[in-house]
């Protein structure tokens, strides 16, 4: 069968430095085809030409069989290229209907648009994929499952040929990926292709045919997804041999002794509103410990009332022995403890300072000097961390949006280690970052628990819970239901006791 | 560099140049034009008239960065002025301060610009605690500042002689007005708050990602409130040079429209309106062209109604480039 699309030795500079090298990607019609790479690979340039948000310096694209030079995305969306971003572009405030048929309004006597028909159409298109909605309500008061489920209907409904999904599935809970797995296969069925780009590998296995494999703006390999295992996919990436990887493990936390008896913190039955009614745990020095639970069991509320974010309605937390009840971050901060928090973008890196200014703003108080910021010792202090994590930028005053996710990620951490906190709270660490950063960022955690400090890591990676975790509490409902210790936890082990508790609840 | 990129990077590397140098350029077009148009225009005397106009422009400007860098607005600057001004006539004219000149005159300075402290600190206050639309917050002393004032003076103009309060707005040094050097005194301190001092820092990041800044431990409201306050208290000085240079105080017009002129320079100058930028300098420099702007038209003769579209037309402009710079 011909291919739907077909592009080949696709090149790009920005100022003289090549993105794209000649890379290619060919998909099949009603294929679903997965898209990886570390970041800065190249995926997202290669997305960018073919939606025609950027030009390409040279190579070929066809698209339905013949030659395509697009220019804007709004071609791209004429031609049958749909995108559905990671962030959505629609409109929480307007109904589900007056997103879905945005532009396309069915009208009466032509200037009129005739609701009835658009509300009948909508509910037509959601109903192929199983979704069964007031479409009448905002849109912005269904969850970001719906919401991204909306963006693909609305897409299909504009007669897509080929749907591309970035990372969707970083937002959703398990049943909600179901959800959404559900309506790629639709998708599959009626013949539209998915080009599919995620971090979370198993995924792939689940839902996709092919996979096209790049790093450093080449395409290195294209095999069918049942042709290969996680592990061959990971060395792909890395550039590294399978059989290496295997030997080391997955991921860079397992490890440390177990002699835990110095507690840091104490959190006795916190309660801080209908997310997080009782939660308790012990921190020792030394430990890491993990929070379990599905997406909304209440782990990054657990984290927000360590922090000083939430206050507690009751019960009450023990610091080395002394109460502590944190009125703010600043609190929180002055008594050593830091926190990762899961959103880099909304809560994380201030996008247009340098990466000198993000990475010293927890510190600042500790940089005064006769009123002013002690610049000589920031930036010694900065050059300090750049070189011990590894944090790849042009030089320490590049704005931090311009590096990669990884990258950021890792500036964000030494935001935290600079201010030498005893307790780290990670809420997905790791999280739309590469695999070769990832593996550097869980080597710098484990570094920091075997100094003596204490980390509280939050992750929707089973493996990273398993392997770093001394203990895992495990959550539910904004409760801290029950505890593993490891040795002994297994990937099985956690998940049976998350599903216990599902079903008990039920 | 290879042929395959010699176009394209230089073009690029063009266009962005012109448009971070926008202001200078344009400042540049404004003086020749003047040079070839304006009668007498390069003579010091035109210079020392546009300093001293200039001055209170900048003054309010260099504030409304400040606010406009924390991702808010202050529309109450030019009744802030109006209050501050009405006060310092009130005061040095009053018994107290016709038996005491000298206390009278201090009381005359500190009094206003207190007041204008505690419109800044009710403005932040509003913003930073309560949780107010920066623009719907500062639009209350917007219409109350100047009734205040109005209030104040029974709405009467306002006339005396006191030539050491007038030194504000009509002394020289070095021949130059002293506002001037008051501008650029100021110009340098603020200069050196934004990017020296934690507080600076503090307010870029507030403005540019004010969860994250709330995360790290930032002082959210009181670097908000800090910026409101800043602010009033420029305005409220500026305020006090308009009444200096016209020996008489009049509430209903002392800086009237004020806060369109400062949002004006600000963005000219650099500010972005979602917050996180503080350019001191630019803001100078978009109150030097508004002023020019001002005058070009004036000294050749163009309606006052036909000024202000040209104004808006600067505004336009500024937002354009801006937005071509985020690309």
């Amino acid at each position: 069968m011909a291919p739907l699309l077909a592009m080949s030795g696709i090149k790009k500079h920005f100022a003289g430095v090549p993105a794209l090298r000649g890379a290619s990607l060919e998909i099949s019609p009603g294929e679903v085809h997965a898209l990886i790479g570390q970041n800065g690979a190249g995926k997202s340039t290669l997305i960018k030409i073919l939606t025609g948000l950027y030009r390409r310096d040279d190579g070929d694209i066809e698209f339905a069989g013949e030659p395509s030079h697009l220019t804007s995305p709004r071609e791209a969306q004429n031609a049958g290229i749909a995108t559905i971003y990671q962030e959505l572009n629609l409109v929480p405030l307007r109904s589900v209907s007056e997103n879905v048929v945005m532009g396309q309004e069915p009208r009466t006597l032509g200037v009129l648009i005739n609701w009835p028909e658009a509300h009948r159409r909508t509910r037509e298109i959601l109903s192929r994929f199983g979704i069964d909605i007031d479409v009448t309500a905002p849109l912005g008061s269904y969850s970001t499952a719906i919401q991204q489920l909306v963006a693909i209907a609305r897409a299909v409904s504009m007669d897509a040929k080929l749907v591309i999904m970035d990372e969707p599935t970083s937002s959703l809970d398990s049943s909600e990926v179901e959800i959404l797995f559900g309506v790629v296969r639709e998708l599959k069925a009626s013949g539209v292709s998915v080009l599919y780009v995620s971090h979370f590998l198993d995924e792939l296995f689940q839902i996709c045919d092919r996979v096209t494999i790049m790093r450093d703006g080449l395409t290195v390999g294209c095999t069918n997804i049942a042709d290969t295992t996680k592990l061959d996919l990971i060395a792909g990436m890395l550039g590294r041999n399978a059989e290496e990887i295997a030997a080391e493990g997955q991921t860079e936390l397992a490890g440390g002794n177990s002699a835990f008896d110095e507690v840091v913190l104490d959190v006795d039955n916190v309660a801080t509103g209908p997310r997080l009614t009782d939660f308790s745990m012990t921190l020792h020095r030394g430990e890491i410990v993990g929070l379990g639970g599905l997406l909304g069991s209440g782990r990054t509320e657990a984290a927000r009332s360590i922090f000083g974010l939430d206050h507690l309605s009751s019960g009450s937390m023990h610091l080395e022995g002394k109460s502590f009840n944190p009125s703010e971050p600043a609190d929180a901060i002055r008594a050593r403890i830091g926190f990762l928090t899961e959103d880099r973008k909304e809560e994380g890196i201030i996008p247009d300072m340098s990466v000198r200014e993000n990475l010293t703003l927890a510190l600042l108080p500790a940089l005064r000097k006769n009123g002013q910021i002690d610049l000589e010792k920031e930036k010694a202090l900065v050059a300090e961390f750049i070189k011990k994590l590894g944090i790849k930028t042009a030089h320490m005053d590049q704005p931090i949006r311009e590096l990669s996710g990884g990258n950021q990620q890792k500036v964000l951490l030494a935001r935290w280690l600079a201010t030498k906190p005893d307790i780290l709270i990670l809420d997905e660490p790791t999280r739309g970052v590469d695999v070769g950063a990832k593996r550097e960022i869980q080597a710098i955690i484990r570094r920091f628990v075997d100094d003596g400090h204490a980390v509280i890591l939050i992750s929707s990676e089973f493996e990273e819970l398993v392997e770093g975790a001394n203990r895992i509490v495990v959550m539910h409902e904004g409760r801290a239901v029950s505890e593993l210790t490891n040795p002994g936890i297994t990937e099985n082990a956690l998940v049976k006791a998350l599903a216990h508790h599902e079903e008990a609840a039920t | 560099m290879t042929s395959l990129i010699t176009d394209e990077p230089m073009r690029t590397d063009f266009t962005r140049r012109l448009k971070q140098n926008g202001g200078l350029i344009a400042l540049g077009i404004i003086i020749l034009f003047n040079i070839i148009v304006t009668p007498n225009f390069l003579q010091a005397q035109t210079l020392a008239v546009n300093i001293s106009q200039v001055a209170t422009i900048a003054i309010v400007a260099m504030g409304m960065t400040l606010v406009i860098a924390t991702g808010g607005i202050d529309l109450s600057v030019g009744a802030v002025m109006a209050l501050s001004g009405a006060l310092a006539p009130l005061i040095f004219q009053s018994e107290f301060g016709t038996a005491y000149p000298a206390l009278g005159l201090v009381a005359a300075l500190l009094f206003p610009l207190a007041a204008a402290f505690l419109c800044g600190l009710f403005n932040g206050t509003i913003v930073a605690v309560l949780k107010v639309q920066p623009i719907i917050a500062t639009l209350i002393l917007f219409i109350s500042g100047r009734g205040i004032a109005q209030v104040l003076t029974n709405g009467n103009l306002q006339t005396f002689s006191n030539p050491e309060f007038s030194y504000l707005g009509t002394g020289k040094i070095l021949g130059f007005p002293f506002q001037g050097w008051l501008a650029l005194v100021i110009a340098c301190l603020l200069f050196w708050l934004v990017n020296r001092t934690i507080f600076g820092r503090y307010l870029l990041a507030v403005g540019g990602n004010e969860r994250a800044a709330k995360l790290s431990g930032g002082p959210v409201r009181k670097v908000k409130i800090g910026a409101y306050v800043l602010c009033s208290v420029l305005s409220g000085l500026a305020g006090l040079i308009v009444v200096a240079i016209n020996s008489a105080s009049d509430a209903a017009r002392n800086g009237n429209l004020m806060e369109l002129d400062a949002i004006a320079a600000a963005v000219v100058g650099g500010a972005l309106l979602q917050g996180g930028k503080a350019p001191i300098f630019g803001a100078i420099l978009g109150a030097v062209i508004i002023q020019l702007v001002k005058y070009t038209l004036l000294a050749n003769g163009v309606e006052d109604e036909v000024a202000l579209i040209a104004k808006a037309a600067i505004i336009l402009a500024a937002v354009y480039i801006q937005q071509a710079r985020k690309e």
